[in-house]
């Protein structure tokens, strides 16, 4: 169980900024999800972490222990890897054991923990098997017993089940945080899908370009993204920006905005409402719905107001009685609106 | 119709191929086992020539000395071939490019200007002809060939598994020999074999480099074409033969050469 921290962690690959200025604490026992678009660090940070990249500057802290001067193979970590990199020559006990033979643990203590940690992931019955025996969550959950075997200080996950598919992914994900739990040790996870971060993390990060956009839990940081980046990239978000007046917020095509708290407001597309006929809520906009797309229980509206794309999401039958494309009324309350920092 | 013909052709090109590669072997071998001493049909089958093979101590003692300097050789190039590659694969060294283009030239120079240029070398330096000078040219010739094979295997490695090794507490010593080293030992399997086959084929660089009376068994098949040609070559060439092509086999099934695990 440890703390990790992080203290102007910057690092860069030529021109590129992978990490700027990264000051973060990770709380012992806490699973911290670190999020973001593809190229925004996130993938560097955990790496940085782990040992494996060497910042230009800024320190990383175990416990209050510089380790910038510790190996990898000296940090006592445990790392899930996307690909899971299992030993090929090495059976399910072997790949699980490694970690333990290394650290030269008696033969038949190493024998006890691989049985004990096995039986932890539900692989009881396949210590004899060989990776490339193993189907995609049963592989994922032999890295996963690897990787915690020799109780490390930290858990590092990188994308540990992008490799799976989706009804599987949701059934790793509840045995991930499961696992987590049991062990209590303080867990790191990078991944670009938001709605993992915000299934299985206490808390969350948002990086961006290298920096850190948002850190906090994840209800908090959804429900008050305070940034657009923020609001667009947790959950689907609809951008409004106009001029503030003394009635609200006046937008470009002069419809105004009645108890819009900043120039830049939100809408979480599940909080947008479309009706036919010119709804009576004070709060309401004339724009083109361009496609209906009906994906089994929840449906999504993509819409045109003014150029600008903007997405509702509902039940199918709130959308029922809307034609495929034509003009409609937009309607939120205004508890609705999401105040924005900047434009 | 066009693609049967095509397919025909292409059985007939195939079998062209292999009669080419292995009828004069076989002719070969089926003389070894002639009684006449002038390849004179009809055939009639004899084992003379092994028994004479087995008394004549000049053949054996070359072949000894041709196996034993093959080993030493393979050995040495494979262990150091296998670790050039393995830094080259894994760290970024100052000029690592160069050192990657220079590895290729060796195999595209004839053996004879290397081996002239060997022994000028030797000379130079004062060590001159022998056998530390053989072994030292055999290396250097083979050690491009277990360098390319090995690397070629690497290129299929995938480094996370270095990078997970590490994770769990395994130094540098122990990713090489439990992860790196298990995965590419088909490579070096096959660069082993390679160093040991330039060696022991290797005639040129033999023939300057070692002191007279000192010949390895191309040498001494060379000289003795020159002086008259015996069925007694016949025999021990088809037993290299046989013995090489048994090697290969064994080591391709084990290997699978190229292939995944």
């Amino acid at each position: 169980m440890a703390v990790v921290r992080t203290e102007g962690l910057v690092k860069t690959y030529g021109a590129t900024r992978a990490l700027d200025d990264i000051t973060l604490t990770f709380p012992d026992g806490g699973f911290f999800g670190l999020l973001g678009p593809s190229g925004s660090g996130k993938t560097t940070l955990l790496r940085a972490i782990a040992g494996f990249v060497i910042p230009d500057s800024g320190r990383v802290f175990i416990d209050d222990a510089p380790v910038e001067n510790v190996p990898v193979e000296a940090r006592e970590i445990g790392m899930v890897f996307q690909n899971y990199a299992l030993f090929p020559n090495m059976t399910v006990a072997g790949n699980v054991g490694f970690g333990l033979e290394v650290r030269k643990v008696p033969a038949a203590e190493r024998k006890r923990r691989v049985a004990e940690v096995l039986d932890l992931v539900q692989l009881g019955e396949l210590g004899d098997r060989k990776p490339h025996e193993l189907s995609g969550g049963q592989r994922q959950r032999v890295a996963m017993a690897r990787a915690i075997v020799t109780r490390p200080r930290v858990l590092l996950l990188d994308e540990p089940l992008s490799a799976l598919d989706k009804s599987l992914r949701v059934e790793m994900q509840i045995e991930l945080k499961r696992i987590q739990r049991e062990v209590g040790i303080t867990t790191i996870f990078v991944t670009h899908d938001q709605e993992e971060a915000l299934t299985l993390s206490d808390q969350i990060g948002i990086l961006r370009d290298g920096r850190l956009v948002r850190h906090g839990p994840p209800r908090e940081v959804y429900d008050n993204p305070r940034d657009p980046f923020t609001a667009q990239f947790l959950g689907e978000a609809n951008l409004f920006s106009g001029t503030p007046e003394p009635g609200g917020l006046r937008l470009a095509d002069g419809t105004l905005i009645p108890g819009a708290p900043t120039a830049t407001i939100a809408v979480r597309a599940e909080d947008l409402r479309i009706t036919l006929d010119e709804p009576a809520a004070p709060i309401r906009l004339r724009a083109r719905l361009r496609q209906r797309i009906f994906a089994g229980a929840m449906g999504t509206c993509v819409l045109d107001w003014r150029g600008n794309p903007l997405k509702a999401i509902g039940r199918d039958q709130d959308f029922a009685g809307l034609p495929a494309q034509g003009d409609v009324w937009l309607s939120w309350d205004s508890a609705d609106m999401i105040p924005l920092s900047e434009g | 119709m066009t693609n049967r013909f095509l397919a025909r052709l292409g059985r007939i090109y195939l079998g062209l191929i292999l009669f080419f590669l292995y009828a004069p072997i076989l002719a070969m071998a089926a003389m070894s086992f002639n009684a006449s001493e002038f390849y004179q049909l009809p055939f009639r089958f004899s084992t003379e020539w092994y028994e004479r093979l087995w008394r004549n101590d000049e053949i054996l003692t070359a072949a000894w000395r041709s196996v034993w300097i093959a080993v030493v050789v393979t050995v040495l190039a494979t262990a150091a071939g296998t670790a050039a590659s393995i830094a080259l694969f894994r760290y970024d060294i100052p000029g690592k490019r160069i050192l990657q283009v220079l590895l290729f030239p060796p195999i595209a120079i004839p053996w004879l200007i290397t081996g002239t240029a060997m022994l000028i070398f030797f000379f130079g330096i004062g060590v001159g002809r022998g056998t530390p000078s053989v072994i030292v040219g055999h290396v250097a010739l083979a050690l491009p060939y277990v360098i390319v094979v090995v690397t070629a295997r690497l290129s299929t490695f995938d480094r996370t598994l270095e990078e997970a090794a590490r994770s769990l507490g395994a130094g540098p010593f122990t990713v090489t020999m439990r992860v790196t080293v298990p995965w590419i030992l088909p490579g070096i399997v096959a660069g082993a074999l390679f160093a040991f086959a330039v060696s022991f084929d290797q005639f040129v660089v033999s023939y300057f480099l070692s002191e007279p009376g000192d010949t390895t068994l191309p040498v001494l098949i060379y000289t003795a074409i020159r002086k008259g040609f015996t069925p007694e070559i016949n025999a021990i060439s088809t037993i290299i033969i046989g013995l090489s092509m048994a090697i290969m086999l064994v080591a391709a099934r084990y290997a699978k050469f190229g292939g995944e695990r």
